[in-house]
């Protein structure tokens, strides 16, 4: 049988109350064994309190050559940042 | 390197000129130091030189785990026993994330494994030499990992953002692995004279092909051309070979122990040491499969993957069974 076990995508979340972060992938036959050899392989130097996996296959993902469409509109909306406003220093802090 | 003799397009650099218009925008965003994507479009020997490269370099963590390994039942007392089971896991998780870092290229971790094992797909040299004592283990870290760390912490600039990656991961790792080694070599150089006979020893083997694991001068080399232009090497191997010697001179020295070549020399004008290059017919004939323990190491990877199939088979069959079953993992 040349079947492999199935790619999972592996997110450990770090000690400081932080989000899961992606750190890596691994192949796995379960999710229980998937969670087990990410323990092993991606928090072995004490880098995480809490491990989500998911199969690979289960993301959905934004196409390169959407980049643009998606994520351009957002440059020229300068207002959306606090620094767009000038607000005089008599004011105080704000 | 753990990746030598990596064969690129052959064809040279191209010019602006004869790219297509993917090609310049390609080459571009390389120069402009944007990292490469997986879904990202790439010319076609870029995709295949860094399966290549990555491969070679996946299958030498895998392989390296042998000559170590064989330590492990034997080492001298329960800490190092415990400090080189760590150092060898490590090895076996540098392989994965570098087989992660090739599959995200569109090739399979078990047509890799294949490849090895048919002997299509190479690992580097240095594995292919036997560990005799307990000192070797020393020289390896210190060494071998040493070498590796020259050539791996420029690579975590590469272009490819998941083989950048692989490396941060690594080189964070790495630096314990050389540690370890360097602290043995200490223990034994300042041991009795028995124990230092045996580190001189161990660095009177290990020295030579170390400076093999750059790979010969690539000064010339096509394929290095257009991997340097790709990003995917970053420097010559001349110029890390000598950084390596560099480093490694004034440590041996410490140790109290003689690097085995008459014509080592401190050259002032260039800041750095003359050596002698290593037997290159000796390396291309290691490469080719006639080292000391090419059929060994090879052996184990087949006995490896032979008698582990029914576990991966058995697991896979369980783990459909389950889901169809309906059960997760809580």
């Amino acid at each position: 049988m040349s079947d492999e076990w199935p790619l999972w995508e592996v997110f450990v979340r770090g000690r400081h109350g932080l989000s899961h972060r992606h750190v890596g992938s691994l192949h796995a036959p379960d999710a229980e064994t998937a969670i087990r050899n990410g323990r092993d392989v991606y928090t072995r130097r004490n880098e995480g309190v809490s491990i989500w996996v998911v199969e690979a296959r289960h993301i959905s993902a934004t196409a390169p050559g959407d980049k643009g469409p998606l994520f351009e509109p957002s440059e020229d909306k300068v207002y959306r940042h606090p620094s767009f406003y000038d607000i005089p220093d008599d004011v105080g802090q704000m | 390197m753990y990746a030598q003799m990596v064969k690129s397009t052959g064809r040279g650099v191209k010019s602006p000129e004869e790219m297509t218009p993917e090609e310049r925008a390609f080459q571009a965003r390389i120069d402009a130091d944007e990292k490469i994507e997986p879904r990202d479009w790439m010319p076609d020997g870029y995709r295949k030189n860094l399966i290549r490269q990555i491969g070679q370099h996946a299958h030498s963590e895998i392989v390296g785990q042998l000559p170590e390994g064989n330590w492990i039942t034997r080492a001298p007392t329960l800490e190092r026993k415990m400090i080189l089971l760590a150092k060898v896991q490590d090895e076996a998780g540098h392989g994965l994330y570098l087989y992660a870092a090739a599959e995200t290229l569109g090739v399979s971790r078990d047509a890799m494994t294949e490849d090895l094992l048919s002997g299509r797909m190479k690992y580097s040299s240095i594995f292919n030499y036997p560990t005799l004592t307990w000192a070797d283990m020393g020289a390896v870290g210190w060494l071998v990992d040493g070498a590796a760390i020259m050539n791996q912490v420029p690579l975590q600039r590469t272009s490819y953002g998941p083989y950048a990656r692989a490396m941060v991961r690594i080189c964070k790792e790495e630096s314990f692995h050389q540690r370890q080694g360097f602290d043995i070599m200490m223990k034994m150089a300042q041991g009795s004279p028995a124990q230092k006979r045996m580190a001189q020893d161990a660095l009177n083997r290990f020295w030579y092909p170390s400076l093999m694991m750059f790979g010969p001068s690539d000064a010339t080399s096509v394929h290095s051309a257009q991997s340097m232009a790709w990003r995917i090497k970053i420097n010559s191997n001349d110029e890390l070979r000598q950084k390596f010697v560099d480093q490694t001179v004034p440590q041996a020295e410490y140790l109290g122990l003689t690097v085995p070549d008459d014509g080592l020399a401190w050259n002032a004008e260039k800041g750095g040491y003359d050596f002698t290059e290593p037997d290159w017919e000796e390396f291309f004939a290691v490469l080719k499969g006639d080292g000391p323990c090419n059929a060994e190491r090879l052996q184990a990877r087949q006995k490896a993957w032979d008698d582990g199939a029914w576990v991966r088979e058995g697991l896979l069959a369980h783990g459909r069974k389950r889901r169809a079953a309906g059960i997760a993992a809580q």
